[in-house]
This record gives structure tokens, sequence and C-alpha cells, in this order.
């Protein structure tokens, strides 16, 4: 019983975080943490629960953030009907490449999506009269308060859980699961797998393309480099997915909590721990140890990710009682 | 028209043919063997009715309609299943689950498809490994579980690759009972198998393949004493031709 009042908790909290905390830096965070929920649950999706693994999570980002863009920029039409039209321009998107890359398996299919992801990102640089190109768009933002772009990043994020759990529960669950566990028994227990796998993937990329369109318009400048990076978007949407839990329900949430608290970490300098350090112990050679952390993020990134598959290969979530085990250990002695 | 009829089913990887103008045919209820030495094409028949494999020429004909062509998934649907040799468990679900998967294909609802996975279970013999994830089960139950997973989708005509292979000889008793419950409930089956007890003892009749082409087919008492399936078996020394 004393379980299913943790996510009630845990919704509350959410709900009047704004409320409370009135810093406008630690709402940003937050509002990142919510989209990168999303992202990580339809990356989740596709590449935890089916196993097909999305190397390329930023082409649906890119087209929705772009969708959202373009729709103020060319037609001027509010931005905010790119979250509906940018998840449609997604599936729009997923399914012909789908149609034409499931035919590969495994580490082809990876490499596949990471090709349309530098595809998408050339043409947002070089046709730059849709695009701007490198110039980029702005859009002006709605809200001056980050409080509303909160609550929508909430909603989005409370969704995309959501649908990720029923859906798994669902007959579209049990399919996608035996997908992956083995293809060709799949077939043969009379599962269209290549319908399913489309399935999939077109759910996958109607969550990530909402958080792209919501990027557009919280963010209120995209550029083809930002929205369709790869070690930005695509690598960070594996790493939120990897560190929280792979095939977990809250795996991906847990994950882009940990993951944007550790990048924000190394690229502020620990929070400006370390130039207030400097400042106070009379170091100069801070300020250059600053700089390299700040720097150095993607590489920590990868010790991360050596160091998550090494000790949690099921994430956070998936190996918890492993986790509880090794942080609460000095408990069990005590008992 | 036979319940199930292969008519010269032919299939070349490169320049070998691996099956080559294969023909027979299997009525309503039968239990119908399969056998022929390692390699000789007898799991390579198995893929080309499920339709893993194109046919390179032949046809295939089930309840009247041609199935050739046609994918592994559609096939399944029409009422073909099949176990393969090498257990393909879907090893991170729990059996019940790997079951509920394959109970789907005619359970609209879950609950419907939780209850024929579970009748399936029982009939089956599995129910002592209901909630344990499909990995930790021992060869023969994961055996057993590629046969409930296939009875699950409601199969009219089932398809054994080697479900006895590997097996001590009290769950041969037992997997030999199974398939004879199966075919009591009114399931064709077509059975590849080595241990010749099995076969001799179950199958209303036999096809013998050797290279890819049929060598003898028959009651079980004919193919035993069939010279080119001794010889195929044996080698020549122990044929009577010799």
């Amino acid at each position: 019983m004393k379980r299913s009042y943790g996510p009630l908790l845990l919704l509350i909290c959410l709900a009047v975080f704004p409320l409370i905390v009135r810093d406008q830096y630690y709402q940003h965070l937050m509002i990142l943490v919510l989209m990168w929920a999303a992202i990580g649950a339809g990356w989740n999706l596709i590449s935890g629960y089916t196993g097909q693994v999305l190397f390329g999570a930023a082409c649906f980002f890119g087209v929705g953030a772009y969708t959202a863009a373009l729709l103020l920029h060319k037609l001027e039409i509010s931005a905010w009907w790119g979250l509906p039209l940018g998840a449609v321009v997604s599936v729009a998107l997923a399914f012909p490449f789908g149609w034409i890359c499931f035919r590969l398996r495994g580490p082809y299919f990876a490499l596949a999506t990471l090709a349309l992801n530098e595809i998408l990102r050339h043409i947002a640089t070089i046709w730059e009269s849709l695009t701007e190109g490198m110039v980029g768009i702005l859009v002006m933002q709605t809200f001056v308060s980050k409080a509303p772009y909160y609550y929508i990043a909430l909603v989005l994020a409370i969704a995309s859980v959501v649908i990720v759990d029923k859906v798994m529960k669902s007959r579209f669950g049990y399919y996608f699961v035996s997908i992956r566990e083995d293809q060709d028994a799949a077939e043969s227990m009379g599962i269209n797998t290549t319908f399913y796998k489309m399935v999939s993937l077109c759910l996958s990329a109607v969550l990530i393309g909402l958080a792209g369109a919501l990027y557009t318009n919280y963010m209120g400048f995209i550029d083809p480099h930002v929205v369709f990076s790869l070690h930005n978007i695509s690598i960070m949407a594996i790493l939120v997915g990897i560190v929280g839990g792979v095939g977990t329900v809250y795996g991906p949430a847990v994950g882009a909590f940990i993951m944007v608290v550790i990048d924000e970490l190394f690229r502020s300098g620990g929070f400006g721990l370390l130039a207030a350090l400097g400042k106070t112990m009379q170091w100069p050679f801070m300020e250059s140890v600053t700089k390299y952390v700040s720097q150095a993020h993607t590489l920590v990134f990868g010790i991360l990710v050596i160091v998550v598959i090494l000790y949690l290969p099921n994430g956070v979530v998936g190996d918890w009682e492993l986790v509880k085990k090794k942080i609460f250990f000095w408990k069990r002695q005590t008992v | 028209m036979a319940y199930f009829e292969a008519k010269g089913i032919t299939k070349f990887f490169g320049g070998l043919a691996a099956v080559n103008g294969v023909s027979f045919k299997v009525e309503q209820g039968q239990i119908y063997g399969l056998i022929g030495p390692n390699g000789s094409g007898k799991t390579t028949i198995f893929n080309l009715i499920n339709g893993f494999y194109p046919l390179t020429k032949g046809e295939i004909h089930f309840e009247g309609k041609q199935i050739s062509g046609l994918k592994t998934h559609q096939i399944c649907r029409l009422g073909i299943g099949r176990t393969f040799q090498v257990v393909k468990p879907l090893k991170r679900m729990t059996v019940l689950d790997n079951v509920i998967a394959s109970a789907f294909l005619h359970a609209g609802r879950k609950h419907e498809a939780l209850k024929l996975a579970e009748e399936t279970i029982e009939f089956c013999g599995l129910t002592a490994y209901r909630d344990k994830p499909a990995k930790s089960l021992p060869i023969a139950s994961r055996k057993r579980l590629e046969i409930t997973r296939a009875v699950a989708t409601k199969p009219k005509l089932l398809l054994l690759d080697e479900t006895a292979a590997g097996l001590n000889p009290s769950e041969l008793e037992e997997a030999i009972a199974l398939i004879k419950k199966i075919s009591a409930s009114g399931i064709t089956i077509i059975i590849v198998e080595h241990i010749m007890r099995v076969i001799m003892t179950i199958s209303e009749r036999i096809l013998a393949i050797n290279h890819g082409m049929v060598i003898a087919e028959g009651y079980p008492s004919e193919i035993a004493s069939n010279e080119e399936v001794i010889t195929a078996y044996l080698g020549e020394d122990y044929s009577a031709q010799s």
C-alpha cells in the first residue's frame, strides 16, 4: 500500500515546484528535465522495448522543432500549433523511413537512423530559402514567466510516461518485447513484425517530435546545429535511456533528471563552486580548471556510459535493487 | 485435394540444391514424420512451409489454398504453427508472457489472451514454470515452451522441429505423450525427428529425404526396412545390397 502513494506524492511535488522554487535558473533546469523525460520515453519505446536502436533521435526532435518554427516564420501561424503538427510531420518522416529501413536489423538499422540524422542536419543547413540555414530562426516567446512552459512540459512528460505504460500493458507491448527478444520467433507466432516496428517508431516519433516543437516555443531560437545535434540531442537521448534504465517505464524520467543535472554540473563548473573555490583560496589556476571542466562534459558522458554499463547494465531503475543495496549497505549492517 | 500438399518444392542456395523437387501429402489429423541424415534439408522444408525462405520452385497448398509466397505471420494466421530446432524462447519475458504474446493472435483482449495462455500452459504441463523468466528454463522445458507457444496460436497444422532431441529418457516419454495429446486434440502434425524410437512409434506415415530429395515414403514399417533409408543412415556396408 505504501508504494501507491509514491507517484502521487511525486506528482504533487512536481505540480507545486514552480510555486515554491522561484529561481528562474532552477525552473529552467526542471523544464529541461521534463522535456528530456518525454524524449527519453519516446526513445525507450522503439529502442528499449522494441529493440530497434534509434541512434538519431535528433531527426524527429529537429523536425518537430523546425515545424513549429517554420509555421510562424513562413505562414505566421502561432508556433504552438507546431506541437500537434510537429508530431504529425515526425510521423510523416518516420513512416517512409521505417518502410525502407526496417528491412535492416540490429546495428544496421541503428546506423541508418544515424544517417537520417546527418542528412536532415545538412538539408536544414543548406536549404537556406526555407530554413535560413545557419542563421537560424527566431521565435518570439509567448510567456515571460517560465511557469507556463513548466506546466506544458510537465503535461507532456506525464502524458508520455502514461502512454508508454498503457501501451506496454496492451497487445502492442507484448508484441514489441517479443520482437526485441527474437524477431524470427515473433514472426512465426503470427506477429507482423514490420507493421509493429512501424507502430513503435511512429509512437516514438510523436513523443520526440512534440518535445522538439516545445523546445522551439520555449527557447525561442533554433538552428540546425542545435536541434539536429548528434551529441547534444541524439546521444543525450541514448544516455537518458541507458542511465535511467532501458525497457522500464520510469527509467527515462529518472535518466533525464540525472543527465540534466550532470550535464549542468559540468557545464557550470560545479554550479559555480569551482570558481568560488578559486577565489576564496586565491588560486589563479582555478579559472582555467573551471574552463576545462565546463568543456569536458561530453567526455564525462563517455565515462558515465562505461560505468553504467559495467555496474548497472539495466540502468538506475532496472537495477534499483542493486542500487539500494550498494547505497544503503551500511543500514543493513546496523540492523 | 489433400489437406496439406507440397508439390515439387525446391530451394537453391546459390548453386546448392538444399531441397530438390520434394512432394508429399498430409491428411487431416495425421502425424506425419520427416526423417533424413544431418543436412538433408528437413529444417529447410519447414522454413519453406512457414515462409521464412521463398521457394525457388514448386507450390505448397494448405486447406485448398496456395500458401507459398505468403509471409510467415500470414501463414501462421492461416493456422500453421511451428517450433524451432534451436529453441527461441523470448528470454527476458516470463513463460506466461511468452505464451500471452502468441495467444494475442486469436484473442482480441488482454483477459482473453491471459485465459487462453493459462489454458495452454496447463495443457502442455508447464504450470510449474508459469512465472519464471524463460531464460531460466532447462532445455526440456524450453522445448516444451516452444510447443506451448505454437499451440497458443491455435494452429490446425503444427510443425515440430526436433522437439525430442537432447532429452533424457523420462523427458522423452513426456514429450511423446504431449505430442500424442496435441494430436488427439485435432491438430495435424508434421514432425522432424532423429530419434527413431520417437518417430517410429508416433508417426502414421514417414517421408525420408537425403540430399534434399525424397528417397522413400510410406508406413513406418516400410521405411524401417527400406534399403535406401538404411544406406543413407548407416552407409552402404550395412545395407543388404552390397
